[in-house]
């Protein structure tokens, strides 16, 4: 139990009108969510500054143009924003800040945190064909029922971490009946009771936990456990591998979007990485061909290395790829074993330092030693 | 030596320990398979996994990590982090079907010349039961 307001309105209503008062009141100084903008009503994330900018906001659109813990952390990298933020994000993208605050990269100190129960996004085609508005109907209802919704990211489909984690506020969207026009939100901190202060609903105490919830917890663990072991990229050896990546263009997308590759100049970037005909050289010296130019594999396997640890599965990296690889299930993938070897969630806990920040004297304990027989 | 295949291993060794004790393996003419390459590392911890990558994919038949034993790193704590790395890296390689009996770590103090040529001699038995790494020949790189 904790404490939530009910509110007459429905979710999205409520939460424009939550965010309007924001601004009204002078609780905070921006408002970072999906703004429908443009004659085609094109969702991209809008930093907001005045409530009649709102009208046209859509904060709990199924899409991502970006990862918006990306975007708050390149906002606050450097300092706090100077004037509170409120930001509405998925709890994936809630997990990506974070992860980047954990390395260093943002400051939540003036972020008030909103988020949801989460029923995934759709492909990013959908935000220019302007196919999404007549799914959302389909979706809520799937979302109402604690269904798995058609046609959103794989890794949506398979995503078990949809109820957010770290916020001030959690909208409750799924197992939320479409359209009876009631919203409940649930606070989560003293921040979040504060800032709710003076706006309308009834104050009651509510849990998240619903029939809905369980049932998509539940369906989400199924979806996971066939995304994972599907053939396409469950165990692909070097020559699946190949046959993955060999159609990647090296255009870098899926390093550019990604949360967690926050390098300002990434490493397989850098001068040290490029081609040279030294190191043509050095490969036929033992090799009859060679790729032109080189170091596909090098470079998927090498980013992974870097920050599969705190991948969130957000599903970016795959939705702009040019070329349909599935960036994310094979990174998600890696990073849910990988994580799991030291019980760890990307973007759960704040307090919880990244594994590979510390260590433990004792552990792992069969790594490193051999029994040689003499 | 024609016609028999002879792995290629490369190893990155810490200066402290591994290097050291492979150092002293020489010096005391210990005999061990001529199947190793040593890059020396100031610490293991400095072997960032994408190195391990680099020499997988680069056509090493097997690479091998080697550090000062737990509780013994020359700066008090870097073996300890090498260790979560090479799990890391570990699980990155089961998760992707590569072969993790290619890639190795060994904690090996610096008086331990003779280990090193044990273990040396182990990797290289296995990799000649495993045959060439395929990114040897494979030209996809
Ligand atoms: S990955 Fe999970 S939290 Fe993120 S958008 Fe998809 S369902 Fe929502
Ligand atoms: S690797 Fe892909 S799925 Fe993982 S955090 Fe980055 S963009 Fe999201
Ligand atoms: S987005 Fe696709 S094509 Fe571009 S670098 Fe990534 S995997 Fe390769």
């Amino acid at each position: 139990m904790s404490d939530a307001l009910t509110i007459a309105k429905s979710p999205e209503e409520a939460l424009r009108a939550f965010l309007q008062f924001l601004l009204r009141e002078k609780k905070v100084g921006a408002v970072l969510t999906l703004d429908r903008i443009g004659k085609s009503a094109v969702p991209a994330y809008s930093l907001i500054t005045d409530a009649s900018e709102l009208e046209s906001a859509s904060p709990l659109l199924p899409m991502m143009p970006a990862n918006a813990g990306k975007l708050l952390a390149e906002l606050t990298e450097l300092a706090p924003s100077p004037e509170p933020i409120a930001a509405v994000l998925k709890p994936c993208e809630l997990r990506a800040l974070v992860e980047l605050r954990k390395l260093n990269q943002a400051n939540l100190d003036n972020l008030l945190l909103i988020s949801f129960t989460c029923g995934g996004v759709f492909p990013l085609a959908l935000r220019n064909d302007g196919g999404i508005d007549e799914r959302l109907l389909p979706y809520r209802d799937a979302l109402a029922k604690g269904e798995v919704a058609d046609g959103i990211r794989p890794t949506c489909r398979a995503c078990e971490h949809f109820v957010p984690y770290n916020a001030d506020l959690t909208v409750a969207l799924v197992g939320t009946p479409a359209g009876d026009g009631t919203s409940t939100f649930l606070i989560n901190s003293d921040r979040g009771a504060e800032v709710l202060e003076g706006f309308e609903g009834n104050r009651t105490e509510a849990k998240l936990e619903s029939v809905a919830l369980d049932t998509l917890r539940a369906k989400r663990a199924e979806e996971a456990s066939k995304l994972y072991a599907a053939p396409e990229t469950a165990a692909l050896g070097l020559d699946g591998l190949v046959s993955v990546f060999g159609r990647c263009l090296s255009c870098r997308g899926c390093s550019n979007v990604c949360p967690i590759c926050y390098c300002e100049l990434c490493y397989f970037e850098s001068a040290v990485e490029d081609p040279t005909p030294s190191k043509y050289e050095a490969q036929l010296s033992h090799r009859k061909a060679t790729r032109v130019p080189p170091g596909t594999i090098a470079f998927h396997l090498g980013r992974m290395t870097h920050m599969v640890i705190s991948c969130v599965g957000c599903g970016m990296c795959s939705d702009v790829c040019p070329v349909g690889i599935p960036v994310a299930t094979l990174f998600s993938m890696a990073g849910r074993s990988a994580a799991g070897v030291f019980a760890y969630v990307p973007g759960k806990d704040l307090d919880e330092d990244l594994p590979l920040k510390k260590y433990e004297a004792d552990e792992l304990s069969h790594l490193g030693v051999e029994r040689i027989e003499s | 030596m024609s016609g028999r295949y002879v792995p290629n291993i490369v190893g990155f060794f810490c200066n402290w320990c591994s290097y050291t004790a492979a150092d002293l393996a020489g010096v005391s003419r210990r005999h061990y398979p001529p199947t190793l390459r040593i890059i020396r590392v100031m610490c293991s911890s400095r072997v960032d996994p994408h190195m391990v990558v680099t020499a997988f994919l680069g056509g090493a038949d097997a690479v091998l990590v080697g550090g000062c034993h737990p509780g013994d790193c020359h700066y008090v704590t870097g073996n300890y982090r090498t260790r979560r790395r090479f799990a890391l890296l570990q699980s990155m390689f089961e998760t992707l079907g590569l072969d993790t009996e290619r890639i190795k770590l060994s904690w090996i103090a610096a008086s331990e010349g003779n280990r090193v040529g044990q273990v040396v001699a182990s990797l290289t038995e296995a990799i000649e039961r495993l045959g060439p790494n395929p990114t040897r020949e494979a030209m996809f790189l």
